[in-house]
């Protein structure tokens, strides 16, 4: 036994969408109107805008002061006593994922770790701020300067004398090796937050 | 005699090389103003780098369309690639050659008409010829060996085809109200009051197929960038795309220049000069076609043919019929 919906003939569904659909749509007199009205507002505000002031901001004139952490130029910088901040850990270099950044770790006598040469290829850096997040020291820093444009390849090869500057970047005060590390004589324990050694011969259960 | 044959001679290839000159310089601002006018219509600036205000912009562009690469497909047929955007240049070009300027001049004695020709079939000529552009068109778009191309090419033959229809038909009741086919009888029976008064349904089915005619938003379906990149003239670069281009510009400028004659009143208005009065007209219609551009979107398909076939062409048919029945009653009575 077929149900009720199938047996119900196709035309007569049609015809009662139709009448539907006929009482629900206006009258043509009134359709014209609506649309001669709605393209009447369109082209009324197409002639208001004609004579508003342009919105743009013309680039080499104008140039718009951009927020303190947009990603361009990468820059080294230094600590408050004025020494390279970079340890030439790698981590940047490993992190970079168009490996834009090469460099050379060395050690001074003191046993402070240093970069004896840092190189970052500006041609193929995407600036995508990798490098500033894995650095330990707040050494590497993205600056929203952004016009290094070269009419040669070659010279978006930044050097490490290129790169450093001479300020501490978004964080002055910052000194990684008050934080951490033997190698400045600051002994264990005696850095800045940092707890005294624990005895593990004292701590029995 | 020979002497006044010469003359003429030269008087006439004065005259083309003037018009071809104002003509190419029109076509070329057209272009800076269309770009500025849309750029304020969306609160930008527009082009403002080549010269003061951007008036050198079009010079820039020409050198730039002429020092660019000249690309011809592997594929593609070509000679007919080579010389389509000729076809559609030079067609654009000629149809300017029937359209009166203003009013005759007096050199040395010589009565000099401000017409290149005034062929008596002018009306006819300026249909023939807006037809054949359709070639230029359909050929670049077949020769270039491309899906785009082809695509485009045969949706601007169908729309052009359709909208030619419709745009003799609306110049039909123009023709029986002036009495003549010439260009400058049409101009001449308008000293009185334009027609645009007596024929406003003419005049707004001649506007919308002139758009249409030049494929222009909201009619530019052969020209979709979303959908077929660049319509016909999608594998052309270098001067032969500044050709499509240019033919597209100088036919803006000589339907502006025909809406003028047919409905306007041609060069005819108080107080500054025939040529002056033209150029004003001209202008104004320009005007309204970038207005256009910058406000509606671009029609589907199938709402294209819709309009010009179920709508248009009986309109127009309708309006010839009404005229020739005010006409007779007013030559009856």
């Amino acid at each position: 036994m077929p149900r009720n919906e199938q047996i119900y003939p196709i035309f007569l569904i049609r015809l009662q969408l139709e009448t539907i659909n006929k009482m629900q749509s206006p009258s043509s007199y009134q359709s014209i109107f609506e649309g001669a009205y709605g393209l009447l507002t369109g082209f009324a505000t197409t002639i208001r805008h004609l004579f508003r002031k342009p919105i743009t901001e013309p680039y080499p004139e104008f140039k718009r002061r951009l927020p303190e952490r947009t990603r361009a130029t990468i820059i080294l910088t230094r600590d408050p006593d004025g020494e390279e901040r970079c340890v030439a850990c790698y981590l940047c270099s490993g992190v970079c994922p168009v490996n834009c950044i090469s460099m050379q770790s060395a050690e001074r006598s003191d046993g402070r770790r240093h970069a004896a040469w840092f190189r970052v290829n500006f041609a193929r850096c995407i600036f995508c701020g990798f490098c500033e997040e894995a650095c330990p020291t707040l050494a590497i820093q993205l600056t929203p300067h952004f016009e290094t444009c070269q009419p040669d390849i070659l010279r978006l090869l930044y050097e490490k004398e290129d790169l450093l500057v001479n300020h501490g970047g978004k964080n002055n005060a910052y000194n990684f090796y008050r934080h951490a590390g033997v190698a400045m004589g600051i002994d264990k324990g005696d850095h800045l937050g940092e707890d005294r050694p624990v005895d593990v011969r004292s701590l029995m259960p | 005699m020979l002497t006044q044959w010469i003359m003429g001679f030269i008087l006439l290839i004065v005259k083309l090389g003037v018009c071809l000159l104002a003509l190419l310089l029109g076509a070329a601002y057209l272009v800076l103003a269309e770009r500025k006018l849309l750029a304020r219509m969306q609160i930008r600036i527009g082009p403002n780098r080549a010269g003061p205000f951007g008036l050198l912009q079009p010079i820039a562009d020409l050198i730039k369309m002429m020092t660019k690469e000249d690309l011809i497909p592997r594929e593609a047929d070509r000679v007919i690639f080579r010389y389509a955007p000729a076809v559609a240049a030079a067609t654009a070009m000629l149809i300017f050659a029937v359209v009166p300027f203003g009013d005759h001049l007096v050199l040395w004695g010589n009565r000099i008409p401000l017409v290149i020709t005034d062929l008596n079939v002018g009306l006819l000529a300026v249909l023939g010829l807006s037809s054949l552009g359709v070639y230029g068109v359909a050929l670049g778009g077949w020769a270039s060996h491309s899906k785009y191309s082809l695509l485009g090419a045969i949706r601007s033959v169908a729309q052009m085809i359709s909208y030619e229809l419709s745009l003799g038909l609306s110049l039909v009741p123009i023709v029986m109200m002036a009495g003549s086919f010439s260009l400058v009888d049409i101009v001449a029976a308008q000293t009185k009051y334009p027609f645009i008064f007596v024929q406003p349904i003419s005049f707004i089915i001649f506007f919308i197929s002139a758009m249409a005619e030049i494929k222009r938003i909201p009619f530019d379906m052969p020209e979709a960038e979303n959908e077929l990149i660049a319509g016909y003239h999608t594998e052309y670069s270098g001067l032969r795309f500044g050709l499509f281009f240019l033919g597209e510009y100088v036919t803006l400028v000589t339907l502006g220049a025909l809406t003028a004659v047919f409905f306007l009143g041609g060069w005819h208005g108080p107080f500054l000069p025939g040529v002056i009065w033209l150029i004003i007209k001209i202008a104004a219609i320009a005007f309204c076609m970038i207005w256009v551009r910058g406000t509606l979107p671009r029609f589907r398909s199938d709402q294209l043919m819709d309009l010009g076939w179920k709508f248009l062409t009986p309109l127009a048919l309708i309006n010839i019929v009404i005229t020739g029945a005010v006409l007779l009653i007013l030559t009856v009575t």
